[in-house]
């Protein structure tokens, strides 16, 4: 197996291409959840939704435009609150103030509800390096804990898992007797996770929405794993990235009625926190709770100031542009080799990590627009995969030949005399390969390359339609 | 009503019947058709590449050549698109740009220009067959164009529209994805038609050559009896 490194991305494509159980699993979960979404969507939002999807863009591209603004307004209101704030340029940065968080508190075990910008962040592997032990508290991440994997999926983190490998994954790890029925093995989980909960010094959470007028933290989830990681030890680290923040919870209310929707087809999730400040103190100053903020930006500042590119940072994480993608839909989130896969993942990555090795990540597409279609908060994700080309080409990644080839191109076109000299020639020669059709390298492969028609329309024209005369006998 | 034809260069040399068909059902319902004879590639290849040094040239021969067009009717989508939304990406000279201004407003789609602006859903044609319908992408989802070809095909007598299922899932083409991709992009093309022989369809209609040659590729390697038929071509038959 390739490492899971977009670098390798092109060779992850093949090799889960060729793993046909992967494409079921993963093809039978999209459709399950595109499904549900449009159910609902159709039942109960119906015409509302475009005018929702319409708000919820302005709402995110008001907030990006302005970040700055909201930024500040925000800061100054975890301080009113008594939250602690930290802004982290890069991974590094993270780790380093969770660490020494940890080490102030004396923290041993620690819980985790789910929080994409950790995967980011590769916090897990860090804090397990210094001894710590980490629990993931979501049903999926957990799996994807015992696995040793990671997530497949930015909202269905263990998507990529049959209930059977679950089951034998389970029966390894946890020593019990097989089953793959989901009750027995949540149940399972739940006792397990009770105890992590009990014993947990300290929980991570990430955030779905910072809500800048009240500074109120936004949880989603649907097991209430993370309620408990918020409010069982003493202190609550949230960690997300800078372009969370909206800028009143009336906003906040509105791009939560799409983010259910659009992610698992549910008008509204289980439980939803809204975190303003810390439990009021109460008699024993030993019970002191506390919050922290970390919100790590690793390039998105960048992203904010540049007119084109910042559409990528409305991203709500609900994962519908995955689920709709055909690329994703037969590969599923592996095989990009990033920690945020699909639609998204390809626009996002490259500008974040490496952006040589990720660009190819935005060339895995055919740029159909599934995504842009889908997506609830309308970032023109097949324009910034376009845009992500064209810095490619700018920086000169591509390959040599390609290079050539579009010089030759060009000259071709650009004069229709040499065009239609090499048009009549292969024209010519079309019929010869009628049969057989061309043979392109790799391509041929897999289809059928059509040789071209004994003549061009230019011919035809030139032939039948010349002048005014022909043109009226037609 | 004077038209230009803007016949993409893959119609050009792969599919001229197409290009044949767009002219005389055009002609059929009275419009004045020109070529202008010089043209040749609106630039998508480079442009979807990451070239657009190279798709900017071409954009601009394109405008030059169509400036003095009233309208321009192209039977593809995904080259209508490219000249009528993509070319918002390339940083065109201020001359040219004002051309494009105007223009983005007069080129059309074959089907959208017959239903929209010529008001025509019927051109009484007959075929007796069972077909199919493949959405392609550019033309759903950049210029939203579903229900004007439906229309066409519903209204000619004899003929048997089958939906197809996921018909708005990508045929796997994508230009040079397919090239980079082949794999993936043949995987994307089998999904399609393994689709399009559930339908019982005998024809596979859609409005872009590009999309209906790859889905061939598949349906010739499995030695389908299914046919490709772009719709120009369906609408002229018996012309």
């Amino acid at each position: 197996m390739n490492e899971l490194d977009t670098k390798y991305f092109k060779k992850l494509v093949k090799e889960k291409l060729s793993d046909k159980s992967l494409r079921t699993i993963v093809k039978k979960a999209t459709f399950h959840s595109l499904q549900k979404r449009n159910e609902t969507i159709q039942n109960d939002i119906s015409e509302k939704w475009e005018q929702l999807r319409e708000k919820a863009y302005s709402i995110r591209k008001i907030t990006i435009e302005n970040w700055d603004y909201y930024f500040n307004q925000i800061k100054a209101k975890f301080s009113e609150n008594g939250i602690d704030f930290f802004y982290a340029k890069n991974s590094s940065e993270v780790c380093d103030i969770v660490n020494n968080l940890l080490f102030s508190y004396k923290a041993k075990n620690i819980v985790k509800s789910k929080s994409m910008v950790t995967e980011e962040v590769g916090l897990n592997e860090y804090l397990e390096k210094f001894g710590f032990i980490v629990t993931e508290t979501d049903l999926g991440e957990y799996i994807i804990q015992l696995a040793n994997e990671r997530p497949s999926h930015i909202t269905a983190p263990a998507l990529h898992k049959s209930r059977s490998e679950i089951g034998f994954l389970f029966s390894e790890k946890l020593n019990i007797d097989y089953t793959d029925a989901p009750e027995k093995l949540t149940d399972y989980a739940r006792q397990i996770l009770r105890k992590k909960f009990l014993n947990a010094d300290v929980g991570i959470s990430g955030a779905n929405f910072l809500v800048a007028e009240t500074g109120t933290i936004v949880i989603v989830e649907n097991e209430g794993n993370a309620r408990l990681t918020i409010t069982l030890p003493k202190l609550h680290i949230v960690i997300t990235s800078i372009e969370k923040i909206v800028p009143t919870l009336s906003d906040a209310l509105i791009l939560l009625r799409l983010l259910p929707v659009s992610s698992t087809g549910q008008k509204i999730t289980s439980y939803v926190s809204f975190i303003n400040k810390p439990e009021e103190e109460d008699n024993s100053s030993k019970n002191l709770k506390k919050i922290v903020v970390i919100l790590l930006d690793n390039g998105r500042s960048k992203l904010i100031s540049d007119k084109k590119l910042r559409s990528i940072l409305y991203c709500i994480k609900c994962g519908a542009c995955m689920n709709k993608c055909p690329v994703y839909q037969l590969i599923g989130g592996h095989a990009y080799g990033s920690v945020y896969p699909g639609p998204i993942g390809s626009i996002l990555t490259p500008w974040l990590n490496s952006f040589k090795d990720s660009k190819d990540l935005a060339y895995g597409s055919s740029l159909c627009g599934a995504c842009s279609e889908i997506c609830p908060v309308k970032i023109d994700i097949h324009y910034q995969l376009l845009r992500i080309r064209k810095y490619s080409i700018e920086k000169k990644f591509s390959p040599f030949i390609e290079k050539i080839i579009f010089k030759i191109w060009l000259q071709i076109v650009k004069n229709y005399k040499i065009y239609n000299l090499l048009s009549n020639i292969l024209c010519f020669l079309g019929p010869l390969f009628q049969e057989t059709g061309l043979k392109i390298p790799v391509w041929s492969k897999y289809k059928y390359f059509p040789a071209p028609f004994e003549f061009s329309f230019h011919k035809w024209w030139q032939r039948e339609v010349k002048t005014q005369e022909e043109y009226a006998n037609v | 009503m004077k038209i230009s034809l803007f016949i993409p260069c893959i119609v050009d040399q792969f599919a001229p019947q197409t290009a044949i068909s767009t002219f005389k059902v055009l002609r059929k319902l009275g419009c004045d058709v020109d070529y202008p004879f010089e043209q040749t590639c609106c630039g998508q290849p480079a442009f979807n590449t990451g070239y657009h040094h190279e798709a900017k040239i071409c954009a601009e021969r394109f405008l030059k050549i169509f400036s003095k067009s009233n309208y321009i009717v192209a039977p593809s989508g995904s080259c209508v698109a490219m000249v009528k939304n993509f070319y918002e990406e390339l940083d065109l000279s201020k001359e040219t740009l004002s051309i494009y201004q105007y223009l983005k407003n007069n080129i059309f789609e074959f089907s959208d220009f017959l239903v929209n602006i010529l008001k025509i859903e019927n051109i009484n044609a007959q075929f007796n067959a069972k077909v199919t319908y493949h959405d392609s992408c550019h033309l759903l989802r950049e210029l939203k164009i579903s229900n004007e070809p439906r229309k066409l095909i519903q209204n000619i007598k004899g003929i048997e529209l089958i939906n197809l299922n996921e018909s708005d899932t990508c045929c796997g083409f994508g230009g040079t994805f397919s090239v980079k991709f082949p794999e993936l992009s043949a995987a994307m093309t089998e999904e399609k038609v393994n689709n399009i022989e559930k339908s019982g369809a005998d024809y596979v209609i859609a409005n872009d050559v590009s999309c209906l040659l790859n889905i061939q590729g598949i349906l010739k390697k499995r030695n389908s009896r299914i046919k490709i038929l772009h719709i120009a071509e369906l609408l002229a038959l018996g012309m």
